[in-house]
């Protein structure tokens, strides 16, 4: 049996995870657990088929008359054009912020670091909102990167600012003694082990604009999400937006395909025993106080000027009678509702494929792992018109039902349930498993009272992210909320839309106060460990 | 709406259709999905509010206004017809919400009324002139703000803000194109039951009070300013009367939301 040290090579361990391990064969794999990840993946993988299939239903002549057009183009312009500006300059201000924090002596970092992170708990079309109210000229290609940069930033920050803080003097201190200056040990060293979390960080903004439906409609800048969603209201799902829903798919699985070649071979490599040592701070000195202008004006241009405004008109709400507690209190209880299903969904289906993967490795095991994650990069949109048109078409019970809903939170956010799990198995060995079956405990039982619970605050905090994603989700839930439901985010959609936006407040502040748990887990979970 | 009506077919759970716009109701009814009018309820709103074919009622109308900003547009420089608006001297001087029902709603009225042809130049001319904005009320904010001369909008928005804070339309006033042109269309908010409703008895009832002196005096004092349409019943004062508007006669039961739908798609602008 060949030792398994090589596997717990730290957090970078994906790659050795999916390498399989032919001494593990002895296991013969379930095949109700093989079934159970297959339905599962398959769930994931059906939107995207209903929605190449509807827009070829249209037949090849009127979906090229419907494609190629100028209409399209304008889209496709605006679209590439939006990502090609604002994720230099989210990995800009990400790496900068990040650097900034972990990597010199400015003060107050501890503060920097929960601060800078907020943004993550404020849905950008809240602050887009927030900011359309205080400046309403505030429009088309300049106001969307303006207001998603500094919405989607920690995106890039996170992972950066995660391991800027692990990096270890070691690293620098061998590249200064072959001779590199430190910047040039800047270049060869930091950057390149940076480069996958970058890559990562600015792949998810990526996707993010690609879905993103309220900033753009609120900042008049047209894009395939915005365009779908004004085919869906006049003709339902008819062949105009399924074709263009198609483009968008095709779109971000080219993010996807875009990100190995940006993510870079760089593997970091250890050779022998030893502690590592936290790396020299750099100072300072005179660059303090500019180094402490920039970060509280990206803080004060992310953080405080969207809540701030929240605030105020949540407080004109309040002294002009204008909250409405029992829509706000209905609002809510449907949120919750319909995230915690979602939420108990999502852990629940993700558990056979990771699983699987962690117990049966096998070339399946990790296909279906794969194709997980490629429903990260699907639109909300996306899904959302897909479960629609097979509602409609072949599943009329389940139609206009808070179960169809609930599959695409499902869907949508598998990949955040899946991660979780993942790095929680890790903390459950074959090895334990191996054991407690020898000593004559079932696989159930096995499963029962030696993996879950060490595995339990992992799926917790899964449930946790999916739980928060599905209460600031719009786009999907625009699609899927049965007639007469409101969510805290379409309600506050209803109210915004028309421009009111005192009435907006009270969603906005609940939605916000729901979502700063999230932020501070993450802080603690990713940013406080060493 | 009227899109999901159809798709549920007789499945539908609903049993009383209210439109804000006329065009949903007349696809809903193109598809035998609603239930015969109660000829007590049709007597109720005058026969030129009605659509041909008596099928559903009007329980509300709108019209078709230019809200526009005197100091950047004086009164001397008013477009004399809607359609003058997609000639090139109206390039980047009008807004408008194109992708709302409201909108299409009018486009449907002058498809109606000018002809395929006519409507497809004037959309391209659309496409080309106006600022497309997210709704009504965003268009006429902007026209506020002085971002853009003139816009195209719903009379009530205005009406509304007008008998409330004014902050979204102190600086504008309204035209009225007048002299039956498509830019005078007045659009129907219609009422009907549905074939398929399981308390078919209630829904009339419901339908009748709507459009009932009783039911459409809570309209008038709702404030929402749009035009009452039961006979005798007299609407908002601030509001000019439906009948001094010299609205286009259009047939309600022509309008066809999905060939709008067609060629708004294909000038580009959806």
């Amino acid at each position: 049996m060949p030792a398994s040290s090589e596997a717990d090579v730290g957090s970078d361990a994906s790659d050795a995870d999916l390498e399989p391990v032919r001494a593990r064969r002895s296991a013969r794999t379930p095949w109700l657990i093989t079934m159970a990840a297959i339905l599962v993946a398959a769930l994931v993988v059906a939107p995207v088929l209903v929605v190449f299939g509807q827009a070829m239903a249209a037949g090849a002549a009127e979906a090229s008359r419907l494609l190629f057009r100028p209409r399209t183009a304008e889209l496709l312009t605006n679209t590439v054009l939006l990502v090609a500006i604002t994720v230099p300059v989210t990995v800009v201000l990400g790496c900068g912020a990040a650097w900034l924090v972990e990597r010199t002596t400015v003060p107050g970092a501890s503060l920097w670091r929960t601060l800078l992170l907020i943004p993550l708990a404020i849905p950008a079309f809240v602050s887009s909102y927030a900011w359309t109210s205080m400046l309403p000229s505030l429009h088309g290609l300049g106001g969307a990167v303006f207001v998603t940069a500094l919405a989607y930033y920690p995106f890039v920050f996170l992972p950066a600012a995660a391991l800027l803080r692990a990096l270890d003097q070691g690293h620098l201190d061998a590249a200064r003694s072959l001779g590199l200056s430190g910047v040039g040990a800047m270049l060869r060293v930091v950057i390149p082990l940076q480069r996958p979390a970058v890559a990562g960080g600015a792949l998810l903004v990526a996707l993010h604009l690609l879905a993103e439906f309220g900033v753009l409609q609120m900042m008049q800048y047209p894009t395939f999400t915005t365009a779908i969603l004004q085919q869906f209201a006049v003709g339902f799902s008819n062949a105009a937006g399924s074709l263009l829903a198609a483009v968008l798919v095709l779109l971000c699985l080219g993010m996807l395909a875009l990100e190995v070649p940006l993510r870079g071979r760089a593997r970091i490599a250890r050779l022998g025993p030893g502690a590592g040592q936290r790396p020299v701070a750099h100072r300072l000195g005179g660059w303090t106080l500019p180094a402490l202008g920039a970060l509280a004006v990206l803080a004060g241009l992310a953080v405080m000027v969207p809540t701030g405004i929240v605030l105020r008109w949540l407080m004109r709400a309040i002294n002009s009678g204008a909250v409405e507690a029992g829509s706000l209190l209905a609002a809510t209880g449907s949120t919750l509702g319909l995230a915690v299903l979602a939420g108990l969904a999502a852990t629940l289906a993700a558990l056979p494929g990771a699983w699987l993967l962690h117990r049966y490795p096998s070339r399946l095991a990790i296909g279906l792992e794969r194709l997980t994650y490629i429903a990260s990069a699907l639109p909300g949109v996306v899904i959302g018109l897909a479960l629609v048109t097979l509602a409609v078409h072949w599943a009329r019970p389940v139609y206009q039902t808070a179960g169809l809903a609930v599959a695409a939170y499902t869907v949508l956010f598998l990949p955040r349930a899946m991660v979780a799990w993942r790095s929680g198995l890790a903390a459950a060995p074959t090895e334990l498993i191996e054991a407690s079956r020898s000593l004559g405990v079932s696989g159930s039982g096995t499963f029962a009272r030696v993996v879950l619970p060490l595995v339990l605050p992992s799926a917790l905090a899964g449930f946790v992210l999916v739980f928060l994603a599905t209460v600031t989700e719009l786009t999907a839930t625009l699609l899927l909320a049965p007639t007469g439901t409101e969510t805290l985010a379409t309600a506050f959609w209803s109210a915004s839309d028309q421009l009111d936006y005192v009435a907006s407040a009270p969603y906005a502040a609940a939605m916000i106060a729901l979502s700063i748990p999230l932020t501070l887990l993450l802080r603690r979970q990713i940013l406080d460990q060493r | 709406m009227g899109h999901q009506l159809v798709a549920e077919g007789s499945a539908s759970p609903a049993d009383v259709f209210l439109t804000e716009n006329s065009p949903a109701m007349t696809l809903v009814e193109r598809n035998n999905l609603l239930a015969p009018l109660d000829e007590a309820t049709r007597r109720q709103v005058p026969a030129n509010l009605m659509p041909s074919s008596k099928a559903w009622t009007a329980i509300a109308a709108r019209s078709t206004v230019l809200v526009y900003n005197p100091s950047k547009l004086p009164k001397a420089d008013l477009p004399k017809s809607l359609m003058d608006l997609a000639a090139p001297q109206w390039k980047d001087r009008w807004a408008c919400a194109p992708g709302g029902a409201d909108f299409q709603a009018i486009v449907a009225g002058m498809l109606a009324g000018q002809g395929e042809q006519k409507t497809k130049d004037w959309l391209q001319g659309l496409k080309a002139n106006a600022r497309a904005l997210q709704n009504n009320i965003a268009t006429m904010k902007a026209v506020n703000a002085g971002e853009i001369p003139c816009g195209v909008i719903y009379h009530y928005y205005w009406y509304r803000d007008q008998a409330g804070t004014k902050e979204g339309s102190g600086n504008t006033a309204l035209h009225y194109f007048r002299n039956r042109d498509p830019g005078a269309f007045v659009s129907l908010s219609g009422g009907a039951v549905l074939a398929g409703s399981k308390k078919p008895a209630e829904a009339r009832k419901f339908l009748a009070y709507i459009t009932s002196p009783a039911g459409q005096k809570v309209l008038v004092d709702s404030q929402s300013m749009e035009y009452a349409v039961g006979t005798g019943v007299a609407s908002a004062p601030a509001l000019p009367p439906l009948t001094t508007l010299q609205a286009p006669a259009v047939d309600p039961f022509t309008l066809s939301s999905d060939k709008v739908s067609t060629l708004m798609t294909d000038a580009g602008i959806l």
